[in-house]
């Protein structure tokens, strides 16, 4: 082992990429085109709303008795003018500052209520946290249209009173968000590393806490502008707002009126209304996919894809599988090539022409370091990769190429390919019985009674080493441990009496002394059923206690091959080597010796 | 039980007198560390096995003040620091530091490597922060430019380099290892072993190394003590405790341990099971 300071080799593997994501949340939005037609139409809106006391032809209350419902383009009244005679264009302008200046008031109060009070109920819990749910579900209660036309007539028109009062109204969507949010970060392992660094609370809601909280907060503000605008709008257009100034939605009231002798005055105050709307909404919509990376799917275009696929193709038929491998083989994979594209349109290929046989009877060990591709074969075997990836050569199961064939693949998925994951927990629905799920499964596999199939499932439920079948039957998952869970993913596999398991790091997740059981467990089950097994794992222990033959993958290739005893005697291979003296450093061989 | 550490410790290292910790209340509650003592002497590792469930993190939480104790005491340089208000926590925080299991939530996404480096420090007062972290990352054997970077550009194990450095930053006395290499590949796992030893030997620091792996533990400790429900089962030198286990619990967890090689497994696999018959 190295004592030293070694830039270690996994360094060489850091993605660069991935990178780009936080740094460039602004680059991402920028081009978006969506994004910018709505920036520059916000922007524009804004510049005519605050230069009103400077670019509008005319005060927004004078009147002059010629331009009573004049259409637009009347000299010196450009959108014409309405009912009192009063010029509309200049009156659009003073609205939208008005209207601007609404929705700051609403957006400014919802978040001073939502946000701290939302921080408070999440970090420290305690009473608080119950106390501020009660609030907010009763706030979200009242109905805030009538909220308001209660509190005109209380104090009349006051935009600020009303719009605060607002504000608040819509606070608890905050106070929901930020609650949710932090709830999650708290937990996170950072946020203990903090506390056992001395950092002071208010420094860990500073740093740590707002900072997680204000991707959501900035997407959920442009919603709550969005739908500002439309409230401000309703409250003057019922009357409510101060009649002495001028607002979008008084305007489409006063526009409303006249809408026989001045149509066009009801055009500008309604388009500015939707436009201005659907812009902030659209921007929230770019927001989160500039904030949140990942939730969007990248996705070559067809074409290229097909092309791609094809070379992937033609490349596996040059090297034609050698026969006498293959014939007496259930397994036999070929060539396998596996891709993903990439951000800037190219491929990445995570698995490079992989040939490997299991016959019937044969636990094949697929062994390597994360990244070396060796999920991502049994995948391929199973038919479960990622909708995006590229896959070229051959998986020749029984006779029949699964790959050229995806029917047949999903023919033999869960019938003659069973499959045991490396999670037990996230494998079993919350939802269901474990017995309701094993009978499912069975009997979608194979036309039986309900009943036959819980006859089965509780043979095979005691097969699988449960103590009290009847009893676990009815449990749902939290109920069971993981290795109970794990014994019932098992059950789950061999249901359908498969010909092959592929088995993804089915004891990873499991401690030591039930790890050693299920291993048993599945030595079992091969020597019963006669069946073959691919076993993915990292552990070389694991390989040594069950599997017959072994597979070592690197970097999406297969580097060593070949009967176990083998490979751990004499490895073929530099990496093989490492990777067992790695291994050998933390065994407990010496006892294996000893009486 | 009382087969904590030699008397020295009490004075200069950690020492824990029938620690417990329950969680949730009245009805609910249950004892997850029922009773726990040892000590750890400056410069020792003392590792901690058990299985999940055995309470081995939950010990590691109410060491750094993570989870309140419900009884027994902590005593840290001669300071009792069983139940310390936040304020005079922050003054022991430099002195017991952690590496958590999990380098992708333990380190802050949106935060640079310089500055999730620096943090620590500047609330330790330290000065010349920048400095300092560019000696950190040589010292964990990190690029120099690595500052500026983003935790995401690295790998598991370039992570927990960068965890082992905040952990080392201030020069702590005691650094809980909560299982800090389970997360990552062998060979991987190898190099964070190895600078974990350097840098202890550098620095003197003494270790408490929580793990699932017997073997891992041995690797690494001077001493082992085997958890079991929330009990202390055995506990003792290293390699006796590994290789010669006394109580019929770890004799089962030495032997559940796969070993890499399939003929001396197969033999192990045997006499695990006539255990398990002797036991039955």
């Amino acid at each position: 082992m190295t004592a030293h300071p070694v830039v270690a080799p996994e360094d060489a593997v850091a993605a660069p990429a991935a990178g780009r994501g936080r740094r460039g949340w602004a680059g991402r939005l920028l081009r978006n085109p969506m994004a910018v037609a709505c920036i520059v139409f916000l922007g524009a809106t804004i510049l005519f709303g605050l230069s009103s006391p400077w670019l509008a032809p005319h005060a927004p209350g004078a009147t002059q008795l010629n331009a009573v419902n004049a259409p637009p383009f009347t000299a010196g009244h450009l959108l014409g003018g309405d009912g009192s005679g009063r010029d509309i264009l200049s009156r659009l302008m003073w609205g939208t500052q008005r209207t601007l200046f609404a929705c700051v008031v609403i957006l400014v109060s919802a978040l001073l209520a939502g946000v701290p009070a939302g921080l408070v109920a999440g970090y420290r819990r305690g009473a608080a946290d119950p106390v501020l749910n009660w609030v907010s579900d009763v706030i979200m209660t009242l109905p805030g249209i009538v909220l308001l036309i209660a509190l005109y007539t209380l104090i009349g028109p006051n935009l600020v009173a009303a719009m605060g009062v607002f504000g608040v109204l819509v606070a608890p969507s905050y106070f929901r968000l930020v609650r949710g949010v932090v709830l999650g970060v708290r937990n996170e392992l950072y946020v203990d590393a903090a506390k056992v660094a001395g950092l002071s609370e208010a420094r860990i809601i500073g740093r740590h806490i707002l900072w997680a909280v204000r991707a959501p907060v900035i997407i959920q503000s442009s919603f709550v502008l969005g739908g500002g605008i439309a409230i401000q709008a309703a409250v003057d257009f019922l009357g409510l707002g101060d009649p002495s100034k001028a607002s979008w939605g008084g305007m489409l009231q006063e526009a409303f009126a006249n809408i026989y002798s001045n149509g066009w005055a009801v055009v500008w105050p309604a388009s500015l209304i939707s436009l201005t709307g659907l812009a902030t909404v659209l921007l929230g919509n770019a927001l989160r996919d500039a904030l949140q990376v990942g939730a969007a799917r990248r996705s070559l275009p067809r074409r290229r894809q097909e092309l791609i696929s094809r070379a992937f193709a033609a490349k596996a038929e040059n090297d034609l599988p050698d026969r006498s491998a293959t014939e007496e083989a259930l397994l036999s994979v070929r060539g396998l090539k596996v891709a993903y594209p990439r951000e800037d349109g190219g491929v990445s290929q995570v698995v490079r022409g992989v040939d490997l046989a299991v016959r019937k009877g044969e636990i094949r060990g697929l062994v390597g370091e994360s990244g070396s591709g060796k999920t991502q074969t049994a995948f391929s075997v199973l038919g479960i990769l990622n909708t995006e990836a590229l896959v070229g050569g051959s998986v020749v199961f029984d006779g029949e190429d699964l790959i050229a064939h995806p029917a047949s693949r999903a023919h033999a998925r869960g019938r003659r390919i069973g499959y045991i994951p490396q999670e037990p927990m996230t494998n079993l629905d919350p939802c269901f019985t474990v017995g309701a799920q094993l009978v499912h499964g069975l009997r979608a596999v194979r036309r039986t009674s309900r009943r036959a199939a819980r006859h089965e499932v509780l043979a095979l439920l005691a097969r699988v080493g449960i103590k009290d079948p009847e009893h676990v039957f009815g449990l749902y998952p939290h109920q069971i441990s993981g290795g109970m869970a794990q014994r019932v993913l098992i059950c789950g596999a061999v249901a359908a009496d498969p010909d092959l398991i592929i088995a993804d790091e089915p004891t990873t997740a499991l401690d030591v002394t039930v790890q050693a059981e299920v291993l048993d467990l599945l030595r079992e089950l091969r020597d019963e059923r006669d069946l073959g097994m691919v076993l993915v794992t990292h552990d070389f222990g694991v390989v040594a206690d069950l599997c017959d033959t072994v597979s070592v993958m690197k970097d999406g290739r297969i580097v060593d091959s070949g009967d176990v005893r083998t490979i751990f005697r004499e490895p073929g291979h530099a990496y093989t080597e490492e990777l067992l003296s790695a291994a050998r450093a933390v065994d407990l061989d010496e006892v294996g010796t000893d009486g | 039980m009382d087969e904590s550490g030699s008397a020295s410790t009490a004075e200069a290292g950690l020492e824990v007198r029938d620690l417990r910790v329950a969680y949730g209340r009245r009805r609910g509650r249950a004892e997850v560390v029922k009773g726990v003592s040892f000590g750890i002497a400056p410069g020792e590792t003392l590792g901690l096995v058990g299985e999940s469930g055995s309470g081995k993190t939950t010990i590691g939480r109410a060491l750094l003040g993570l989870v309140p104790v419900t009884g027994g005491s902590i005593t840290f340089r001669g300071h009792d620091i069983t139940r310390l208000p936040r304020s005079r926590r922050r003054a022991v925080a430099r002195d017991i530091q952690v590496v958590f299991q999990d380098p992708y939530s333990s380190l802050n996404p949106s935060m640079t490597i310089e500055d999730i480096l620096v943090e620590p420090l500047r609330v330790a007062g330290v000065a010349d922060g920048r400095s300092r972290v560019r000696e950190l990352l040589r010292q964990v054997g990190l690029p120099d430019d690595a500052g500026t970077r983003y935790p995401s550009e690295f790998s598991g194990g370039q992570r927990q380099r960068i965890a082992i450095a905040r952990a080392v930053a201030q020069r702590p006395g005691l650094v809980i290892c909560d299982e800090p290499t389970s997360a990552l590949d062998l060979t991987t796992q190898a190099r964070a072993l190895g600078l974990l030893r350097r840098i202890q030997r550098e620095t003197g620091a003494a270790y408490l190394f929580i793990s699932h792996d017997l073997g891992v533990v041995r690797e690494v400790s001077d001493r082992i003590a085997v958890l079991h429900e929330g009990a202390i089962v055995e506990m003792g030198d290293s390699e006796q405790v590994s290789l010669r286990p006394s109580h019929p619990y770890t004799r089962r967890l030495q032997l559940a341990t796969p070993v890499p090689d399939p003929d001396v497994q197969a033999r192990r696999r045997q006499r695990r099971r006539e255990l398990l018959k002797a036991d039955a």
